[in-house]
């Protein structure tokens, strides 16, 4: 399943692996960093799984098995860099230091966006599949005429690769040569649709169809991602071009808790993926290569509950948002509708109108 | 006053050369708009002066010229976007409904979406299919956007640069069929707000309000009745979303009657909102039911047929007898 091109630094058993290509630059220290983001990450998805099932979400898109991908490109990315996330992108808001309880605010359904994104470098999340692509590439376009030496993300998955709004942000990229990275997890599954329905060839060669470089990434390997996806930003930076990566993971729960994958996958392939967990092979390098001992592991599981417990503190201390603020921000100036629904509101008594 | 006597294309050319003469921060995009000025030649000469950076040929792909800007606008550049014609908007309209509408709101108003989508729109030209369409009601429709629409060059010189200072996204309409008819511009002073609906000619019996194209024929109906005897008061609306309300009701709680035109189809459309909003507005007023005269509810036929589509002198006229005898 796993091609040799497949860039990889680290196997499964998380032995290093020599590459022509890459090697790592990271020491044992922002090693063990990734891991306590990556063990952070799964525990706070685990606990927004539970909150939805316990009816305090509206619905949980869980990344498990993509940590790797995201805290690796997470981590790549410079301060200054801007990145377009989907709606799954809690690795990345991880990292852009967007406090985990506005990722929830999408899913507690009390706004449709979250957080600043202009202050985070991280935008709103997008939920029609594939509209951020060409957002990213006309946001790296503005950085050209800027002179500004920045990068931007677009992420999307093997699902969204189908879409015609992400091969016509292809074609814009590569035409205008903006500095973009497409980030393109193909987690196998679009719900229930594998990736062999989007793509009859991997999904990394479409980049050369369109006149920049494609590859192919383990996305379970922290190591790998955070290299790949460094150099595909310098790259961007200095004037390269776009560059398609392609990281190759698997989403080990269900879409969303909506889901039921069940209905459409079978339990072995589930568990040939679970041999390839991308926390246990990182876990596996830091006790074996660096030696870290199991009490400070430990020390990074109480550490990820204590944040699982403030946030759900946070989640449910989440209220129903006065029902006037949805005329908040729907424009920019003032606008006869907007002010005529405001009044209805408060003459029907339905709000105080504070806002 | 510096008045000076040109044809709506030149003057949106103008426009926008002012515009971008303003701020740096704004840039054109679409296609063929370049070295061939675009189709019809509105941002002819722009690239030349501008350059390429600025003055944008954008590769085939609609969604990806609007998407795009998107990006630009959050990167903090104002692009005034060239869809061709108006049946070639639709691969487009997801960006403009799901991402140009609802960014401000979805950034709680950290992003600024100020970009224009230039549509040409209404029949009249004698074109193929998809190419005199009038899709503004879909966009009048969705919250979070802004439709206008200039029916003469001084409208257009000065609308076009009102839009692009406006701080949310709006989608201006170009009646094609008048881009090379001449007015007066005056290049000192707009004639008022980019939303101001304006009376084009003062009447007592009748209100009859239309927008772009239309407008030209609205006021030779208008005539034609003054020589019947009807006074006909003809507003021309500019603004479709939101509209001037309170100048249409302020003309009809003098006329007493309200008679809507346009080029689309009239179910759900904006001279469906214009009756509605008059009627409640201003029931005890109106003599006669709220009429509209609108294209029939048909795909845009072969234009050896669009004069018996668009609304003709003589429909509207008809439509006058009708709300006169009631």
């Amino acid at each position: 399943m796993i091609d040799e091109e497949l860039v990889q630094l680290l196997t499964p058993e998380g032995e290093r692996v020599a590459q022509p290509d890459y090697e790592s630059t990271l020491d044992g220290d922002q090693i063990f960093s990734m891991y306590r983001d990556m063990v952070i990450i799964r525990r706070i998805c685990n606990e927004g799984t539970s909150l939805q099932r316990q009816g305090q979400l509206a619905l949980w898109a869980p990344i498990q098995g993509q940590e790797a991908a995201q805290i690796g490109a997470g981590r790549a990315m410079g301060p200054m860099d801007f990145s377009f996330p989907t709606y799954r992108e809690h690795g990345i808001a991880w990292c852009r230091g967007i406090p985990p309880v506005d990722w929830f605010r999408l899913f507690r359904a009390v706004s449709n966006g979250g957080w600043d994104p202009q202050k985070y470098r991280h935008s709103v999340p997008t939920v029609v599949l594939g509209n951020q692509a060409l957002n990213a590439v006309g946001y790296a376009m503005g950085v050209q005429r800027d002179g500004a030496e920045e990068a931007v993300m677009a992420f999307f998955g093997d699902g969204a690769s189908s879409q015609g709004d992400v091969l016509e942000s292809f074609v814009w990229a590569a035409t205008f040569n903006a500095p973009v990275v497409f980030f393109l997890q193909n987690n196998q599954w679009a719900i229930s649709e594998p990736s062999s329905l989007q793509a009859k060839i991997p999904l990394y060669h479409r980049a050369e169809g369109f006149g920049f470089p494609g590859v192919r990434v383990d996305g379970n390997d922290v190591l790998a991602v955070y290299e790949v996806t460094k150099r595909a930003l310098e790259h961007a930076r200095v004037g390269g071009g776009p560059t398609l990566i392609e990281a190759f993971t698997y989403r080990m729960g269900a879409h969303t808790t909506s889901d039921d994958p069940t209905r459409y996958r079978v339990d072995a392939e589930v568990e040939v993926w679970k041999h390839r967990d991308p926390v246990e092979r990182v876990k596996s390098l830091l006790v074996h290569e660096y030696k870290v001992k199991k009490t400070a592991l430990s020390a990074v599981t109480a550490e990820a509950d204590a944040m699982a417990l403030k946030l759900r503190e946070d989640v449910l201390a989440m209220g129903r948002p006065d029902p006037i603020t949805m005329f908040d921000h729907a424009y920019a100036a003032p606008h006869p509708l907007i002010e005529e629904g405001r009044r209805e509101m408060i003459d029907m008594g339905i709000s105080g109108g504070s806002h | 006053m510096a008045t000076t006597t040109m044809t709506m294309a030149k003057a949106l050319n103008e426009g926008l050369r002012r515009a971008m003469e303003r701020n740096k921060k704004v840039l054109l995009m679409g296609e063929d708009i370049g070295k061939l000025g675009g189709v019809f030649r509105i941002t002819d000469g722009l690239q030349k002066d501008f350059g390429e950076d600025r003055v944008i040929d954008a590769p085939l792909a609609e969604s990806a010229i609007v998407g795009t800007a998107v990006g630009l606008a959050i990167r903090g550049y104002r692009t005034i976007v060239e869809i061709q014609f108006d049946g070639f908007v639709y691969p487009a309209f997801d960006q403009i409904v799901s991402q140009v509408a609802k960014l401000h709101k979805r950034s709680d108003g950290v992003y600024n979406m100020g970009l224009v989508i230039r549509l040409p729109f209404q029949g009249g030209i004698g074109a193929i299919e998809h190419h005199s369409e009038s899709p503004e009601s879909y966009f009048a429709q969705t919250a979070g956007l802004r439709v206008v629409s200039c029916s003469t060059p001084n409208d257009a010189y000065w609308m076009i640069q009102q839009s692009i200072e406006h701080d949310d996204p709006i989608i201006f309409c170009e009646p094609m069929s008048r881009y090379w008819e001449k007015g007066q511009v005056d290049l000192d002073q707009p004639p008022s707000g980019l939303f101001d609906a304006v009376v084009r000619r003062e009447g007592t019996d009748v209100t009859v309000v239309g927008y772009g194209a239309s407008l030209k024929t609205i006021l030779r109906a208008a005539e034609a009745a003054q020589g019947e005897g009807v006074s006909v008061e003809v507003i021309d609306a500019r603004s479709l979303a939101p509209l001037d309300i309170d100048v249409l009701v302020t003309s009809v709680e003098k006329t007493g009657r309200l008679i809507a035109v346009q080029e689309s189809p009239h179910t759900a459309s904006v001279g469906s909102e214009i009756v509605a909003e008059v009627s409640q507005r201003a029931f005890y007023s109106m003599r006669a039911p709220g009429l509209r005269v609108s294209g029939y509810h048909v795909p845009y036929p072969p234009t050896r047929l669009e004069d018996d589509y668009r609304p003709t002198v003589d429909r509207i006229l008809d439509a006058v007898d009708r709300v006169m005898e009631f």
